[in-house]
């Protein structure tokens, strides 16, 4: 059983949790995850590590909520337990030796991305940092992001909020603008990291994408979170998740990552009538 | 005088029409009266050959014996002594080829059901006794233990048994290994698993799950920081193998591992479980070994219509146990024979909507002795179903091999340990899958057993 000992709101439906997870903060580095289950009857899922403090012997996860699994999580407070929370697995992000750096971050996806600008920033590196939300409402992260960041650009759908479009719009204009990348590092939903990717591909920028397909060990037991890189079958879990984004098979994970959508979108429905919440 | 029958005592069984629509347990266990009728078949031979065939070495005619005279509290004691998992053993060895294989009644009829005797001591036991196994009187030194499969668990029993303190790291969050995420409720009821683990428990053995070895702790740090002066590595051989077919990443294309994980580690079988698995029509499941029955099984107890077994050899090359292909035939699983399948197809939404597959027949026998598959020309059919299931084996998992120095693996993932278990590190141990690629649980037993014996010689003569 693990503590959560702190427990933020940072949106509606993005919450922030420090669990107590000594072991795992002990060896927690960016780019890692950790699988949870909220409860004896839960299924696993997976959850990269947003920060972690080795001295407090704490992780902390960012989530947001879109099925049952979630809105159970975010039912919980501090002082309650997770019944199960395992990690770090997956390889770490190689960010060693990078000088100069576009980080982004699209919606949920900058709580992934801001350990790896972070980390970037101690290491040295000049980083640029680029996110994108649907609206104001949906910010995250802005002040940690700012604080290691060279550059910041923020981007909303809908203009609420920084400037209005795509992160792609900003990355393309700051590569025009003459900024010599030795990569861009993308995470966010599978759409955005594939337009990022086809957008390097064209200046022949070096990019590493991060995935999240469903899991279940996380461990390289089951295969569920297979996807094709440079025409191979790789496991995100123990392959990843990391991956070259020019080299990435986005459709065939599109597809993948919406098998059980209509049972997810069940079990969301009955979280909700469980704590009695409308469906958003 | 004994009993005569060339006949085993039949194992009373569920219906198949009935069992292959629910996950209760297909064999339903001898009843005492069965029992001991059954036991009054053995000779009690003196030179006792059946023991030679059992990787555990339970002392088979004295068990028996008891059984025979009604003492069943007394047969249980005499196989715990040998064996940590009684109750797993007595239902998923293959004793047709171990211990029954050896027995002389074998030789004009059939020889005494060992395995069936196993399964009902350890089921009264479970049943009947509340005595919790007796501690050892602590010796001091402490040993981990990587895996809680049959492999671990055994040699974490038989090093608690001799007084070490004695930690399993189980990665998953529940304890059983291959016991609990791979065979299905039906052959292995969980609570039984459950049930032998905390026999073990009761005998000192810590269980530690939810730790990735090899990630938050590696065996350097166990050996060292963490004072194990021994650690033993039954992780297993997780990793499954796919086919490289085009379609393989399909929607509907399952690994069995995940396929099983999902139904019986996850319970995706009962209604109200969290985690989904596919309700599919037709289900097309390759290979031939006993896991490929299970999901098979599984399958069509889910609900699906249609259920094949595709398999490129011929059925007396099967590697699955003769009882569990009988099984699957009873409980209406169609077997595709000489059938090797070349693409998965692609229907709506991503999908599965057939798997195109060549006829083959056999040629020269290839290096496993057996004969090798060979294409036959211009056979390609397209054989519809909505989901597939790839059952053609697993690969040990590189996490232990890629994070500690100078163990040494085979080519194919293996570690390299001796006859003894020992690995090239010094008080490194392993046995099982993760050393022999994927095989039995009995023999993942007698190698967790065999490293427990070499272990405590190691950490005697050190001392």
């Amino acid at each position: 059983m693990y503590k959560i000992l702190k427990k933020r709101e940072l949106n509606p439906t993005v919450t922030l949790m420090e669990v107590d997870a000594p072991f795992i903060a002990k060896k927690a580095q960016p780019g890692q995850f950790v699988i949870l289950r909220v409860d004896e009857e839960g299924e696993r899922i997976p959850l990269t590590v947003a920060d972690y403090d080795r001295a407090r012997g704490t992780v902390t996860i960012i989530f947001q909520i879109v099925g049952g699994t979630t809105e159970r999580l975010n039912h919980l407070n501090e002082g309650d337990f997770i019944h199960d929370f395992v990690g770090p697995l997956g390889e770490p992000s190689h960010l060693d030796g990078l000088k100069k750096v576009a980080v982004v971050g699209g919606g949920v996806g900058c709580a992934i991305a801001y350990p790896v600008a972070k980390k970037l920033h101690e290491l040295g590196a000049e980083v640029h940092s680029i996110v994108g939300f649907r609206n104001k409402d949906l910010v995250i992260l802005e002040e940690e992001f700012r604080a290691v960041s060279d550059v910041y650009k923020m981007m909303t759908d809908d203009g609420s909020y920084g400037e209005k479009g795509l992160v792609t719009d900003a990355l393309k204009a700051l590569i025009e603008a003459g900024n010599a990348y030795d990569e861009v590092i993308a995470i966010g939903p599978v759409v955005m990291m594939k337009f990022v990717s086809l957008l390097t591909k064209q200046h022949n920028i070096k990019t590493m994408v991060s995935m999240n397909p469903i899991m279940i060990d996380g461990t390289g037991m089951c295969g569920c979170c297979r996807l094709t890189v440079a025409g191979k079958t790789k496991f995100a879990c123990v392959d990843g998740p990391d991956f070259d984004g020019h080299e990435v098979d986005y459709d065939e994970i599109l597809k993948r990552a919406s098998t059980y959508r209509d049972f997810e979108k069940r079990e969301r429905e009955e979280a909700c009538n469980l704590f009695k919440k409308e469906v958003k | 005088m004994p009993n005569m029958s060339p006949k085993k005592h039949e194992m009373p069984s569920q219906a198949p029409e009935v069992r292959n629509k629910n996950f209760y347990e297909v064999a339903l266990g001898y009843t005492a009266e069965t029992a001991i009728e059954e036991a009054q078949r053995c000779l009690n031979c003196k030179h006792k050959p059946c023991i030679g065939g059992c990787p555990v070495k339970i002392h088979i005619p004295e068990f028996i014996a008891k059984v025979a005279a009604g003492e069943f509290e007394e047969a249980y004691q005499i196989i715990q002594k040998t064996s940590s998992l009684p109750a797993v053993c007595g239902r998923v060895c293959p004793q047709e080829t171990q211990c029954e294989s050896k027995c002389v009644r074998g030789i004009k009829g059939e020889p005494v059901a060992i395995g069936r005797l196993e399964r009902f001591v350890a089921d009264w036991h479970n049943a009947n006794s509340c005595d919790l196994p007796v501690k050892a009187e602590p010796n001091g030194h402490k040993v981990a233990v990587v895996g809680s499969g049959p492999a671990g668990l055994t040699c974490a029993g038989d090093l608690a048994k001799r007084g070490y303190d004695v930690t399993v790291f189980e990665a998953l969050h529940l304890a059983g290994g291959v016991l609990v995420y791979g065979i299905p409720e039906f052959r292995l009821p969980k609570l039984i698993v459950e049930k032998e683990i905390d026999n073990l428990k009761a005998l000192g053995v810590k269980v530690e799950t939810n730790m990735v070895i090899g990630k938050v702790l590696s065996i350097d740090e166990l050996m060292g920081e963490y004072g194990f002066e021994a650690v033993f590595v039954g992780s297993g051989a997780g990793l499954p193998r796919f086919m490289n077919i085009p379609g393989e990443n399909l929607k509907s294309v399952y690994s069995a591992n995940e396929f099983l994980t999902r139904v019986n580690l996850m319970k995706a079988y009962k209604d109200n479980s969290r985690t989904p698995v596919l309700h599919v029509k037709k289900v097309a499941v390759v290979g031939g070994g006993n896991v490929a029955m299970d999901a098979a099984r599984c399958a069509k107890r889910l609900g699906a219509e249609e259920v094949y077994i595709v398999y490129r050899r011929s059925e007396h090359e099967l590697p699955a146990r003769a009882e569990e292909v009988e099984h699957a035939k009873e409980e209406g699983i169609v077997f595709k024979f000489l059938t090797n399948p070349t693409a998965i197809l692609e229907g709506e939404n991503g999908m599965v909507r057939g798997m195109t597959c060549v006829e083959m027949e056999l040629g020269e026998p290839d290096a496993s002795g057996r004969r090798r598959p060979v294409e036959k020309a211009g056979s390609e059919f397209t054989l519809e179903c909505d989901c597939v299931i790839m059952a053609i084996g697993t690969s040990p998992n590189p996490l232990i091999k890629n994070t500690t120095k100078g163990l040494e693996t085979q080519k194919w993932g293996g570690i390299i340990a001796d006859e003894h278990g020992l690995t090239s590190r010094e008080g490194v141990y392993a046995g099982g899958d993760a050393v022999t690629g994927a095989a039995t649980v009995i023999l993942a037993m007698g190698a967790g057993k065999t490293a427990a014996e070499a272990i405590d010689e190691y950490i005697k003569n050190k001392n």
